[in-house]
């Protein structure tokens, strides 16, 4: 039997504000335990929210740069619930009038092209971190305060994907997005990206959903992915064998690749949603909306259209260019200083690229620009080969120099003086009669040999291109 | 006996160097030591501090470095209002050693302008009750009659007051909490609009109720106090910036001209000599020139059902926190952590707390949710509605204060409903956040204090302030005969 | 609209409080007493009204993002029935 897969996603980004979205606690990530605290976030009696404005901000910018309407009307609601790293015992969200509803980011390319439409996306506060001890002698468990209070933006889609790739790919535009208006650092690993999944399967074509189960625990877009394949997987077996798929959270288990069960709750929680009145609401105005509207960068899709059109880009590069904000903008101030464009989106994919653990580090590369540009120009204007810009770029990483430094210091400019470069090549001839020979009757390939020795005798300087005019003049 | 003098007596006394600061708190603390054990108004009281903080001031005023005119009086501070340093109980066993490491805004102005903390007053268990009778620290009595219950939830801070054992007292009003226990004691109590003062510090009973006022002797004092505690809070988004146009000097207590308006609904239930009392008293101020408007409150016979749902589905939230985790009592007996929540806060909370935290909750949860909550957030907008359209005819609204007045210990405390009936007069002002003040009307045969109230519109605290001293000049000065 | 017994109990589930058979009993009648009494608000035409949310005409109250001081966690182990090495500690959370 085949199966049609429903899958959609809910993502906590934490937004990536100073200060948590109701009090002055600094929000920076690894401090010690419960030294980024305040009566407010700790839930003192007494205490009062008052709303964080950057996390309005950063919050409907996120709206806008993903196509969703935002609402002129806005508010926040308790969500109550007992547990020790919610110090209130209630949650502050939103639930009937969240800051942005529908939406959609875009995956698949051209005739596969496909939007994932988003339910809303709203603005809530974090809870904080429990450990557990894992010592029954012990059993307690160490409540961390640091992070209650920490805004975070949930982000709902429908449930429009249909495969894990689906998953991944949407999840990749969706951080993409938000790394470029500066909203979240959108980290899974430390914590600023969360992702819950709902999942069902359904006989194919049929219209009815079938039960849905919430998947959580997964560190990684590769785990979410795997967690992902794994429940497809499993509910498909299930289904084939006649089984009912129960309806309930699973954990995705990283070490066993396998989702578990949790232990399952007898009913599901009553939140007791009202509106909180400690917070007035907030009201967006047409003026307050198109202001932020304008301020929104150049979007990844936008950019990367511009780089294949203006600069001639494939598709693949203009891709990898545009994958990260800064990089892009790298790239544009190396041409700017009139590199061309391929040329330098060559040598940053394939030498640059290589040299920083990722793209996201292009900011505190040391070589800046400028300094690349100059690199370029010279092999660009045959000071210099291909093969010894590498040298030289290294160089330049390591001791922070500009390139014609690096070359005049170590004479690694091109020999080009067609004089020296026969010379050397009278010398090769005589010392290689054989492959000269072979060269003189029609093996083209022999060649090679003498140009590489060509370029061994003058320390890789010589002019790969002389070099090969100047045997084939003399030998053919 | 300086423990007799208003606040304003005292300040003009201290300025003129004719006492000191120490000499007050003297005053004070031999009056406590000799009452308090009976009347119960004080749950936290510490002489020793209060003589080194009057000391202090008493330096301050002496090197002409004073924080303000008040500097060196001593107040007292209803128990739910965070003082750091000190215990900030609530009347509740869950905070019994609670000691905050903030202060209230509102503490922090008097702190500011010099004021000396006296000690922290009893009230009804996280100011839920009209009697404190739930208080775990044991009941309050009325300074007028010890059999009689002082009203409530700020029961201390009135009982202080009246019993001359604080020459001013801030108290915390959600349904008629300074006003109900001012006028049971025979002092003035004041609810300011909504908004007026911060609530930053205010343990919340319901966030979108309470207000913290001053419960004072005279009603200059009450302006004068408020004076000091209004102003809009950047740690309090529903606090308000408002203007501060009735300090004393500024209030003449004329009304000539004056619309006031009554509705017969509110003498529904009163009993003879309530009635009597605020019906002369109003005769008294048509005769000092106001003229007297007949109006209906439509909504009156539903305040109560739209009060004790809204005020408990929010206390409900509010006493979330209170879990044996972070501060507070924690169960010994709980070894699990689900034993932890329940047992703590079972054994923590009493009875009355319990009550309205099952009432708020029921009427939040699921199923439930829109036939009552959301019908009662409707209803409260019909309620403010009825007092906007009343306030287009007249510049304030009088009323009794209660049905009835002081009433015996014990007497109503075994069935809450027939206790929750009694909040009739005050809640509306809480639900269409406006301004009511209490001030000693009378007194019955039997020597109970009998209030009367004034309600204004939004902002409107001098109008109603100027009437209260009307009142105050044509009502026969009530005190303890001890 | 009666509580009944069952209802008692699921909302002392919800509001984590563990009554005694005694308190059940109690509260099952005060709260059908208080409810019934409630039930007032059935008779007030609601249908053209909305619920007022917000009673004032207050809107966008903010604050800066700016970091204000942290309180000392010295401060939080004073007032924590139980602090071990920095932590709130409470008896093992449960999945």
């Amino acid at each position: 039997m085949k199966f049609d897969v429903v899958i959609g996603l809910e993502v906590h980004a934490q937004v990536n504000t100073k200060t948590k979205i109701f009090c002055g606690c600094s929000t920076e990530f690894g401090a010690d335990a419960n030294t980024q605290t305040c009566p407010v976030c700790l839930g003192l009696p007494g205490v009062l929210p008052v709303l964080n404005e950057k996390v309005l901000e950063k919050s409907v910018l996120a709206g806008l740069a993903m196509n969703c309407d935002i609402n002129r009307y806005s508010k926040f609601d308790r969500k109550n619930y007992f547990y020790p790293d919610l110090p209130k015992a209630y949650q502050i969200s939103q639930f009937d009038k969240p800051i942005c509803i529908g939406g959609y980011i875009r995956v698949g390319n051209g005739e596969n092209e496909k939007k994932i439409r988003l339910n809303r996306i709203h603005m809530e506060e974090d809870a904080g971190k429990s450990i557990h001890s894992d010592d029954p002698a012990v059993a307690k468990s160490f409540v961390d305060f640091n992070r209650t209070g920490v805004p975070l933006m949930e982000i709902v889609s429908e449930p429009d994907m249909s495969s894990a790739s689906e998953v991944y790919e949407y999840l990749t535009n969706l951080k993409q997005t938000l790394k470029y208006i500066n909203v979240s650092d959108c980290n899974m690993e430390e914590g600023s990206l969360r992702c819950d999944v709902n999942i069902s399967l359904k006989p194919e074509g049929s219209e009815k959903l079938g039960d849905k189960v919430e998947i959580k625990n997964m560190n990684s877009f590769k785990a979410v992915k795997a967690a992902i394949e794994y429940e497809i997987s499993r509910q498909t077996e299930m289904l084939e064998d006649g089984e009912k798929i129960v309806q309930e959270t699973r954990l995705w288990n990283p070490d066993k690749n396998r989702t578990y069960s949790m232990r399952s709750k007898e009913e599901a929680h009553d939140y007791r949603y009202f509106p909180d009145p400690d917070l007035p609401p907030v009201i967006c105005s047409e003026e307050y909306i198109s202001n932020l509207r304008n301020s929104l960068p150049e979007l990844p899709e936008a950019k990367k259209n511009r780089f294949t059109a203006e600069y001639g880009l494939s598709d693949y590069d203009a891709g990898v260019l545009t994958s990260v904000r800064q990089l892009a903008g790298y790239f544009e101030e190396v041409i700017k200083l009139g590199i061309n464009p391929k040329k330098c989106s060559n040598w940053i994919t394939s030498e640059l690229l290589g040299k920083i653990e990722d793209a996201e580090k292009i900011d505190s590369f040391s070589v800046r620009p400028a300094s690349l540009a100059k690199l370029l120009k010279l092999i660009d204007d045959d000071t210099i080969s291909g093969k010894i810009a590498k040298t030289v770029f290294a160089e330049m990483i390591e001791t922070s120099q500009e390139a014609d430094d690096i070359v005049e210091k170590k004479g690694l400019r091109q020999v080009t003086d067609t004089a020296e470069i026969e010379k050397i090549i009278d010398d090769i001839i005589a010392a290689n009669p054989q492959p000269a020979e072979d060269f003189k009757n029609g093996n083209d390939k022999a060649i090679g040999f003498l140009v590489g020795q060509a370029m061994k005798l003058s320390q890789g300087k010589a002019n790969p291109q002389i070099v090969n005019r100047i045997i084939t003049d003399k030998l053919r | 006996m300086l423990y007799s003098k208003s606040v304003i007596e005292l300040s003009k006394m201290l300025e003129e160097k004719r006492i000191s600061s120490v000499e007050i708190a003297e005053s004070y603390i031999s009056r406590i030591e000799k009452y308090n054990k009976e009347i119960n108004a004080y749950i936290t009281f510490n002489p020793e501090q209060l003589l080194k903080d009057a000391a202090e001031s008493d330096q301050r005023r002496s090197s002409g470095k004073t924080k303000s005119s008040f500097d060196g009086i001593p107040v007292a501070v209803k128990d739910n209002i965070s003082t750091a340093g000190i215990r900030t109980t609530c009347g509740s066993k869950i905070l019994e050693n609670f000691i905050p490491p903030y202060n209230a805004a509102v503490y922090q102005k008097l702190c500011d302008n010099g004021f000396l903390l006296l000690g922290k007053t009893n009230m009804d268990e996280f100011a839920m009750g009209s009697t404190n009778e739930s208080s775990f620290f044991g009941p309050v009595k009325n300074p007028h009659d010890f059999s009689c219950v002082p009203g409530g939830s700020s029961g201390g801070s009135a009982a202080a007051v009246s019993a001359m054992m604080a020459p001013a007292a801030l108290g915390s009003d959600t349904g008629g909490s300074i006003r109900q226990p001012a006028s049971f004691c025979g002092v003035v109590g004041m609810k300011p609009t909504y908004g007026k003062v911060s609530r930053f510090g205010l343990v919340a009973y319901a966030s979108s109720l309470d207000q913290i006022g001053p419960i004072t002797s005279t009603v200059d004092d009450a302006a004068a106090m408020l004076e000091i505690i209004s102003g809009k809070d950047g740690r309090d988004s529903t606090s308000m910036h408002s203007e501060n146009d009735f300090s004393p000097a500024e209030l003449d207590g004329n009304i000539k001209g004056m619309k006031l308006g009554v509705s017969e609904e509110y003498f529904r239930g009163a009993d003879e000599e309530t009635a009597s009392i605020i019906r002369k008293t109003i005769d008294k101020l048509k005769n000092l020139g106001a003229e007297i408007v007949e109006i209906s409150m439509k909504m009156n016979d539903y305040a109560i059902p739209v009060y004790y749902l809204i005020a408990t589905a929010e206390a409900s939230s509010n006493l979330g926190r209170y879990d044996g985790i972070k501060y507070g009592y924690h169960s010994p007996a709980a070894g699990k952590l689900s034993d932890l929540y329940k047992l703590t806060r079972n054994e923590g909370f009493g009875n009355e707390v319990k009550r309205r935290i099952m009432l708020g909750t029921f009427a939040l949860s699921s199923g439930y949710y829109d036939a009552y909550y959301v019908k009662a957030l409707k209803c409260r907008t019909l309620i403010v509605e009825d007092f906007k359209n009343a306030f287009k005819n007249v510049d304030a609204i009088i009323s009794p204060v209660s049905p009835v007045p002081a009433f015996k210990a014990g007497e109503k405390i075994n069935d809450p409903l027939q206790m929750y009936l009694l909040d009739i007069l005050t809640i509306s002002a809480n639900l269409a956040a406006i301004p009511g003040i209490s001030v000693p009307a009378g007194k019955t045969g039997s020597g109970l204090p009998v209030g009367i109230q004034i309600m204004g519109n939004h902002f409107e605290e001098k109008k109603i302030l100027n009437i209260a001293k009307a009142v105050e000049a044509v009502s026969e000065k009530i005190s303890v005969d001890f | 609209m009666a509580i009944d017994r069952k209802t008692i109990e699921r909302t002392a589930e919800l509001a984590n409080l563990h009554l005694t058979e005694n308190e059940k009993i109690e509260y099952e009648k005060q709260l059908n007493d208080i409810l019934n009494y409630v039930e007032k608000i059935r008779e007030v035409d609601t249908s053209a009204v909305k619920a007022t949310d917000y009673i004032e005409e207050i809107k966008n109250v903010f604050r800066e993002d700016v970091i204000l001081e942290s309180i000392n966690r010295d401060e939080i182990e004073k007032i924590a029935p139980e602090f071990r090495n920095g932590h709130i500690t409470v008896p093992k959370i449960i999945e």
